[in-house]
């Protein structure tokens, strides 16, 4: 079959089972978009802003596990995806972002719009191709997205020139593909699984302790099951949110600089912290010289450069969270083990929960949890997914929203990048347009990245957005009055803003404000019965702060409130 | 503490890049760095010396071994690798000196690969100490020109 380039690349998507394609397109790419103008099985979602095609690719694969797609022309289109990229790199999701590059012959002159984004981005892919050559073109794609999908996930960046996307080739899609240097191991090394078994019957005070990686497996059903069958209180990462039932008796909640008091004191006081596709990120682990003092610690991860990276592992196991903790699983089942010798720590924790759980200001005003919380109540019964910007919205919806099921959580862990929610929303809601998706956004954060108002208007996606509107840069605005003796400085947002009902109506989209408390239950079941995208601003009081809080650098038992 | 470190690589481009910009990146340092294509055109051997401060060379393993285009690291104890370096060094001679210049390179069984009125061009191979001899030698003499390879090395034996 001869094709073009271009063409090439499209058969190749078409192929792979890509059905959107989130981007912008510019002089590099025009072969390209052409070709795709001429899919019948992908659909182009024009955004805004390239930053915000990479976050909806992000978006779109955290909420249903396949490869999200983006694509911009070269130099600034290319260079406005990188802190998408760098995005997807530090949480671990398969995204692949395909850019227009000027033509193989201008390379390396300064050409217009030239920009070395292979460079630029090498420190935050997963993989990364220029390609030079049309040939090269289904070998690349058939390696880029297993390379993105497989292992530890991560977004792999394929540069293509402009000359490139007019070569003529004739088209042949690899049956499989062949890396040498890439082998990820999937399944435990079975003396260590055996010894992880010894070590979790041996405990008396045992804490599974999970993150994003038992999400990317799909291991939370044997997750489950483990804490389940033996009992185990469950503690979680930010990027775990979702992948252990929020109402399960055995959850303790999330770890960490705003983690709860029950899980932070669990943490402290265990003997076996049983680690299951986490990274022992700072903001989780407080001071990691104080971490767990008295704990041995069974790490299970995909990438052996996580094992011993923060923490020395007692019990390392490299594998697929869903396969070694299967594995785990059948043995207990098979042996009948049930344990019995941690039950005064089972109920030190239940006592725990109930003596420190985490409150509803007692106040009349309306405050961020409030709203939060009654969104979360109104949305129980619904398909509901979740999305937020980075903040104290962030963490309160981490604290406040009940969910129960994996992919149903979207949040910007590692890199921590405001504006993250709303494109996002629109990625998970194009990949699952059944779902009631919500977008719980600060007013710093939304304003970072409210062109793509656009996108969701022109496409009619049915996102709701809940600005959290306390006129302020509000983590920062914490940080300055705990730290900085609240010295307030370049943190108030309140001249500037614009008023959202008005620019939602600039839009054509509904939108509506709720001020105080007696209003918020109608003012949110009205925006979640409207059928098309709603914004619900919320304007909450101003000098709320996220409690309880591990300061930086401090140790997990150095938690200010929550009791 | 210095290790040797023998990564085989896929003989592409950007490879060089991708293993230089994780060391920078994880705050490993290079030492020295030799690199060229194997028997093979389509793999290339690269010999880097790292010097370890705090970090764990566990961890630079680890790292190195998550770029797609690495195929395999070997880490040699000295005593386990045969460990050579190259040398070039063009120092000023006059007609007193020269022969005395020549001595010095014959006790290291170096050569003279280039000779002129006013100047020697000595090659020298060896382990990286007795590459330090000879500069240190030599350097009286005014050395106006060198370069070395960095180390390369391959296992002993079997291996």
């Amino acid at each position: 079959m001869k094709l073009t380039g271009a063409e090439a690349v499209v058969k190749a998507l078409e192929m792979l089972g890509v059905t959107d394609i989130f981007g912008i397109p510019g002089g590099a790419t025009l072969p390209l978009t052409d070709a795709l103008s001429k899919s019948k099985k992908i659909k182009y979602y024009l955004m805004r802003h390239e930053q915000c095609a990479a976050h909806a690719a992000d978006g779109y694969a955290r909420a249903t596990g396949r490869v999200g797609v983006c694509t911009a022309t070269s130099g600034p289109g290319a260079t406005n995806l990188v802190t998408g990229i760098a995005n997807a790199y530090m949480d671990s999701i398969p995204v692949v972002a395909i850019t227009g590059q000027v033509a193989t012959t201008v390379i390396g002159t300064d050409a217009f719009q030239e920009a070395d984004i292979t460079g630029i981005t090498l420190p935050i892919v997963k993989h990364s191709y220029l390609i030079t050559d049309a040939r090269e073109i289904p070998e690349v794609f058939a390696e880029a997205f297993y390379i993105a999908s497989t292992g530890r996930p991560g977004p792999v960046v394929i540069d293509l020139p402009r000359d490139v996307q007019n070569q003529i080739i004739n088209f042949k899609f690899p049956e499989h593909v062949n890396l040498p240097g890439y082998k990820p191991t999937l399944k435990g090394h079975v003396r260590q699984i055996k010894m992880a078994i010894e070590e979790l019957m041996a405990s008396e005070r045992p804490v599974l302790f999970i993150g994003g990686g038992v999400i990317n497996s799909g291991a939370h059903e044997e997750v489950k099951k483990l804490a389940e069958s033996l009992k185990l209180p469950v503690a979680w990462t930010l990027m775990g949110k979702g992948a252990f039932p929020d109402e399960h008796e055995l959850n303790m909640g999330m770890i960490g600089m705003h983690g709860t008091k029950t899980t932070n004191t669990a943490i402290m006081n265990s003997d076996l912290i049983f680690a299951v596709g986490v990274r022992f990120d700072d903001r989780a682990t407080g001071n990691l010289k104080k971490f767990a003092p008295n704990a041995r610690i069974v790490h299970i991860d995909i990438d052996p450069a996580e094992i011993g990276k923060n923490v020395k592992a007692d019990v390392p196991i490299v594998g697929d969270a869903r396969s070694v903790l299967a594995e785990i699983n059948r043995i207990i089942t098979e042996k009948e083990s049930t344990k019995n010798n941690h039950f005064k720590w089972l109920e030190q924790i239940f006592e725990w929960k109930k003596k420190w759980p985490l409150k509803l200001p007692d106040t009349d005003d309306l405050t961020a949890q409030h709203v939060i919380n009654t969104i979360s109540k109104l949305a129980q019964n619904r398909d509901v997914l979740v999305t937020t910007g980075v903040g104290q919205h962030q963490m309160w919806t981490a604290q406040f929203f009940k969910l129960e099921k994996p992919r149903t959580f979207i949040t910007s862990g590692g890199l921590g990048t405001m504006g993250f929610g709303f494109p996002a929303a629109i990625g998970a809601q194009v990949g699952c347009p059944e779902k009631l998706v919500i977008d719980i956004d600060g007013d710093g954060s939304f304003q970072m990245v409210l062109q793509d108002l656009g996108t969701v208007a022109r496409y009619n996606l049915p996102v709701k957005v809940v600005i959290i509107n306390n006129r302020y840069l509000g983590m920062v605005r914490q940080w300055q009055e705990l730290f900085y003796g609240r010295r307030y400085y370049a943190v108030d947002l309140e001249k500037g803003s614009p008023d959202f009902v008005k620019l939602a109506d600039a839009y054509g989209i509904k939108a509506d404000v709720v001020e105080n408390l007696s209003q918020l239950e109608e003012k949110v079941a009205t925006m979640l019965e409207h059928k098309g995208p709603f914004i619900l601003d919320a304007r909450v009081k101003e000098e709320e702060n996220v409690f309880p809080m591990v300061p930086a650098g401090a140790s997990l038992d150095e938690i200010i409130g929550g009791d | 503490m210095k290790h040797t470190l023998s990564v085989l690589v896929e003989n592409k481009p950007g490879v060089l890049a991708r293993i230089a910009g994780l060391f920078r990146r994880r705050g490993f340092n290079i030492h020295s760095l030799a690199v060229a294509p194997t028997e093979n055109p389509n793999l290339s051997k690269m010999i880097i010396v790292v010097d370890l401060e705090d970090k764990p060379l566990e961890q630079v393993e680890k790292q190195l071994h998550k770029l797609i285009n690495v195929i395999k690291i070997q880490d040699f104890l000295p005593h386990e690798a045969v460990e050579r370096e190259l040398a070039l060094i063009k120092v000023k001679a006059t007609k007193e000196n020269r022969s005395e210049i020549i001595q010095i390179a014959d006790i290291f069984r170096a050569k003279i690969v280039d000779v002129s009125q006013d100047s020697l061009a000595i090659e020298v191979t060896g382990t990286e100490d007795k590459i330090d001899a000879i500069v240190a030698l030599l350097k009286p003499y005014q050395i106006i020109d060198i370069a070395r390879t960095g180390k390369i090395a391959v296992a002993r034996g079997k291996k």
